[in-house]
């Protein structure tokens, strides 16, 4: 079955639209992580114009993080505090990126920017993800506990910065000085690669402030709420590319998906959830590096620029 | 003198239209309009065309031969080459296409090559690659600029947004012809024109032009023109039902 979409301007078959974003969805739900950065991609590989896909895409990961949120306020796994001071520093570095954006499309080298920045974002931090599962699992393998506890006293450096802020459901005290830098660096990379953020927010909070993994879920999923909410605004306002037709197909998947997607969450072991995200991370950087590296069977491409539509 | 001017011009009009010079082009399409609805997956139209001649038109030697080429709405394009920098493959160069047609189907009642010798294919526009080539310019003194064009029409060909049927004109007798034209789904929406040409020997006799247009209708128009006209209020909506479907769903699934 086929629906033409108004704004994309293409018909598109409804059922796969609503099997990969119910796919997507669940990853979505599982991880904490909005899925725009493998929606995004998937529906450009479809030929739906980027600004749409983009544009699109963040309605679908606002209405699918709502569900989220909704599931962990109810299990009481989100911390709204934290979440607070992640959204106010989003916004400083989602302003600072598109300036930063704008810049470097005036300099001709946004496209660049934006792949090697995929590749080295998702191979670095998926990298590093994995290397950290792999000797965890090592450990467990080899009897010994899976990670060294966490002893009283023994923190990192950063989180004894001045303006110190006590977050009780992450079982947090820490300066806000290097969590709000975390949600500046997110929003900045969020407004130039126009994915949420989460695939860096959960890793950045597990690892820097070992904030037990259920409550950076939810707490992510907060943030990528608020943020994507606005993008879905900004983009309708700004250059109306809000396919709402391909958005409610998108939603309908989504949010299915990430019902699942979250109960799974529930009956995965910490560990293999490390793995299995670090896998996802990667696998999505490896697509970019081989585009970025391997000779292209076609090497011209055509766009009709935005401004003409 | 002057109204003996008039006489004269008179006198060669008749001739002209009376005379054994050339045939006449009758054209019509089975349909003006083509409507985007929901379940809308492309169309194909039909150019009907009738070659008119009269007792004094001239004996040909060779056969009628039709071109029929159709050019969607223009819009600026770019084409981008990716070159190789150090160990990675980047777009360096791109050349800019400010007014060419997002759509181009030519058509002819056999193949090209056929009709006229590849001189008077250029010099007259016709096919893929002369349709957009700029008047007078036979030959390109940027070899460059061949390449980007070359490589233009072989990608659009690539999303059936161009396209060439060397067979795509039947006559159905010596002087009625008909040809389909296919619309794909993913062709834009705008005005389109169709350009009849009669051939004989390489050189062309007659030539009509007509045109359809490609709309979005009912609901598809309606959200359509809502998103440019209230971006404010379909921005909302799109949010609000967003959120509303991810709330439904937390309620729908709710066990706990």
């Amino acid at each position: 079955m086929q629906i033409y979409l108004p704004i994309a301007e293409l018909p598109i078959s409804v059922l796969m639209v609503l099997g990969l974003s119910g796919a997507v969805g669940f990853i979505s739900g599982l991880f904490g992580v909005g899925g725009g950065f493998l929606l995004t991609p998937l529906l450009i590989f479809l030929d739906i114009p980027p600004a749409v896909a983009v544009a699109t895409v963040a309605a679908q990961v606002a209405g699918s993080s709502m569900t989220g949120v909704l599931t962990y306020l109810r299990r009481k796994a989100l911390d709204l505090k934290l979440g607070a001071v992640l959204v106010s520093g989003g916004i400083m570095g989602t302003v600072l990126g598109v300036l930063f954006f704008n810049t470097m499309r005036r300099l001709g080298q946004l496209e660049l920017v934006i792949t090697l920045s995929y590749v080295t974002l998702f191979s670095v931090i998926g990298g590093l993800m994995l290397y950290d599962a792999l000797r965890a699992l090592m450990r467990v393998r080899a009897g010994k506990p899976a990670r060294l506890k966490r002893r009283g006293g023994m923190h990192p450096w950063w989180m004894g910065l001045p303006l110190r802020m006590r977050f009780n459901r992450s079982g947090l005290y820490c300066s806000v000085l290097p969590i709000a830098l975390l949600a500046i660096v997110i929003g900045f990379i969020g407004a130039v690669l126009g994915v949420g953020g989460g695939f860096i927010l959960v890793p950045g909070l597990i690892y820097f402030f070992r904030i037990p993994t259920a409550v950076v879920v939810g707490t992510s999923l907060f943030q990528i709420l608020v943020t994507m909410t606005g993008a879905t605004l900004l983009h309708a306002v700004t250059n109306q590319s809000v396919d709402i037709v391909l958005a409610t197909l998108l939603l309908i998947g989504g949010v299915i998906g990430a019902q699942f997607g979250g109960r799974a969450a529930r009956n995965l072991n910490v560990e293999s959830f490390r793995l299995l995200l670090a896998l996802l991370i990667l696998s999505v950087g490896l697509r970019f590096a081989i585009e970025l590296f391997v000779p292209p069977s076609e090497p011209f491409s055509v766009v009709v620029p935005e401004s003409a539509r | 003198m002057n109204r003996l001017g008039a006489l004269l011009a008179l006198l060669c009009a008749w001739i002209g239209a009376t005379s054994a010079r050339a045939e006449t082009l009758i054209a019509a399409m089975s349909a003006h309009q083509v409507q985007i609805t929901s379940n809308y997956t492309g169309s194909q139209l039909t150019v009907f065309g009738l070659v008119e001649r009269d007792g004094r038109t001239v004996a040909r030697t060779g056969p009628y031969d039709i071109l029929i080429t159709v050019r969607g709405p223009r819009r600026m394009l770019l084409v981008r080459e990716k070159e190789r920098l150090g160990p990675i493959w980047i777009n360096r160069t791109q050349r800019r296409f400010p007014d060419n047609p997002v759509f181009l189907h030519v058509a002819s009642s056999r193949p090209i090559d056929a009709m006229m010798s590849l001189e008077v294919a250029q010099r007259d526009r016709v096919g893929l690659a002369n349709a957009e080539r700029a008047p007078g310019n036979w030959i390109d003194l940027d070899p460059g600029s061949v390449r980007f064009r070359d490589s233009l029409v072989r990608i659009m060909q690539a999303k059936d947004l161009y396209g060439y049927d060397e067979r795509g004109v039947t006559f159905l007798s010596n002087s009625l012809f008909s040809a389909p034209v296919d619309i794909p789904a993913t062709a834009p929406t705008g005005s389109y024109t169709v350009d009849i040409v009669l051939y004989s020997g390489g050189v062309p006799l007659a030539r009509q032009q007509t045109n359809f247009e490609v709309v979005k209708t009912g609901i598809e128009q309606r959200l359509a023109s809502g998103a440019y006209d209230w971006p404010l209020l379909y921005g909302l909506a799109a949010a609000l039902m967003a959120l509303f479907l991810g709330w439904g769903a937390s309620v729908i699934f709710r066990r706990d």
